[in-house]
């Protein structure tokens, strides 16, 4: 058995971030990775670092996205010694209301969620529709206005992915692919894996297995309800730049590809494209920006996100056998500057910070009303 | 570089490549006609300005893109060569047309 002082299951987004955290604080870390039959949403998400809708009702989550934006130009910088440029642009970014009963909405929800930020503070704006045309060419007449706010911004998500794995490895951390895991023995302070083939043992373990918790947690004394909830994403031929900054589920990369998103469908684990889908995202940003029209679509598909059941993320720690965490969400991108900085070195220290006690997954223990 | 293969018919469609006039056989792609026309890259990369041309012939490696009758970004490799089609070199990014 090789011994290490953390294991992490799942090499993905979340896993390798805590992964690369927990490296550069020190630890011997083993990063199991499933292989190619793995779900991988960390190879199928927009790449929008996000704040602006995130958290409504949940002031926990409206911070904890904030301290990640915060985070993450510290972490874009950290990881140029990678020799992978992660394409971080974090100038702001609006999400684009088509008619009125969408502004009236959007402006009630940014009053909410300003009111939920209290000291925190939450800056934002509404923009009408003459203000956003004076900052986006072409904007389509559908769009009456929009909500913008600093912390927005958007990045290339494979390239993170790829920093965050050469970081953990330069840093000393072992990867271990195509290790899906076949036993689990847990004791406090005391895990072992087995895991293709080899048996692996630490006094720490977090799962950061996406869709896979919902199995392995249990089996540390935790849970973790997590569903797959299908996005599917069109993506444009690559133009001159348009737009400075990322507009919810219209963004460009800064090497011109325009990417197109963000639908949700409860359809289990199928990652099946769908025409009507493809065509209500291409609808929306036409009405968006009538030009779109005009270009050719050269890549589509479709991804599972790892959605609990309320939206938000879970972390956890095991009462049972104290060592072993949780970590789970549907943003690893947004997240990654927290999950690296934060969440990581709280695993590290062998205990989550009380900031993190709303994320519990006790959350859904409450028994339903006869 | 490239030789038509034997049973393949007549070249006899004429068609403009960067401004020169090439005889291609009926059937053949539009990247073909870069080929015929003994070009080696009929695109520059957005973000490098690196030279590419047609590669995989078959639609997946989008190296062959190209300005066809004023249409920007087309795979020339998936489009069939017709009388008159005037093939020009696809300059890195598609510019965007806003009225």
């Amino acid at each position: 058995m090789r011994r290490f002082d953390a294991i992490v299951i799942g090499g993905g987004l979340v896993g390798t971030a805590i992964g690369y955290g927990l490296t550069r604080a020190g630890l011997a870390v083993a990063l199991l990775d499933e292989g190619d039959i793995a779900y991988r949403a960390s190879r199928g998400n927009f790449g929008l670092v996000w704040v602006q809708s995130k958290g409504l009702g949940a002031p926990h989550y409206q911070r904890w996205t904030r301290r990640s934006a915060e985070e993450w130009p510290l972490l874009a910088a950290e990881l140029e010694n990678t020799g992978v440029d992660v394409g971080l642009e974090q100038k702001g970014g609006a999400q684009l209301c088509l008619g009125e009963a969408e502004l009236a909405k959007r402006r009630a929800m940014m009053e909410q969620m300003r009111a939920e930020a209290g000291n925190f503070g939450f800056e934002y704006r509404m923009l009408d529709h003459d203000e956003l045309a004076a900052m986006l060419p072409g904007l389509g007449s559908a769009v009456v206005g929009a909500s913008w706010t600093p912390y927005d911004g958007h990045a290339n998500s494979l390239a993170l992915f790829h920093a965050l794995h050469n970081g953990f490895a330069a840093a000393g951390g072992t990867y271990l692919p195509n290790c899906t895991v076949t036993q689990v023995a847990a004791a406090p302070g005391d895990f072992r894996i087995d895991a293709g083939g080899e048996t692996v043992g630490a006094p720490r373990i977090v799962l950061a297995a996406g869709l896979g918790n919902a199995e392995l947690a249990p089996l540390f004394g935790l849970s973790a309800p997590v569903r797959p909830q299908r996005g599917q994403i069109l993506v444009t031929e690559r133009t001159t730049r348009a737009w400075p900054i990322p507009l919810g589920s219209i963004r460009q990369t800064p090497e011109g590809s325009i990417l197109l998103g963000s639908s949700e469908e409860d359809v289990g684990f199928d990652t099946s494209q769908k025409p009507e889908i493809m065509r209500a995202i291409a609808r929306r940003a036409v009405l968006s920006f009538p030009w779109l029209a005009e270009l050719q679509i050269v890549r589509a598909w479709a991804a599972l996100r790892v959605m609990p059941p309320d939206g938000l993320p879970i972390y956890d720690e095991s009462e049972r056998f104290p060592g072993a965490f949780t970590a789970n969400c549907h943003s690893g991108v947004t997240l990654a500057g927290a999950h690296a900085n934060l969440f990581a070195p709280m695993v590290a220290n062998g205990a989550l910070d009380p900031m993190l006690a709303p994320f519990s997954a006790k959350r859904f223990d409450v028994p339903a009303a006869a | 570089m490239f030789r038509p293969r034997p049973e393949i018919p007549a070249a006899t469609i004429a068609v403009e490549v960067e401004g020169r006039i090439v005889l291609v056989p009926a059937g053949a792609s539009a990247a073909a006609a870069v080929l015929m026309a003994g070009l080696s890259s009929i695109r520059e990369t957005p973000v490098g300005a690196s030279e590419r041309g047609p590669y995989c012939m078959m639609g997946s490696c989008f190296d062959c893109l190209a300005e066809i009758d004023g249409a920007p970004n087309r795979q020339s490799c998936m489009v069939a060569a017709r009388p008159g089609m005037r093939i020009r070199r696809q300059r890195g990014a598609r510019a965007i047309e806003i009225e």
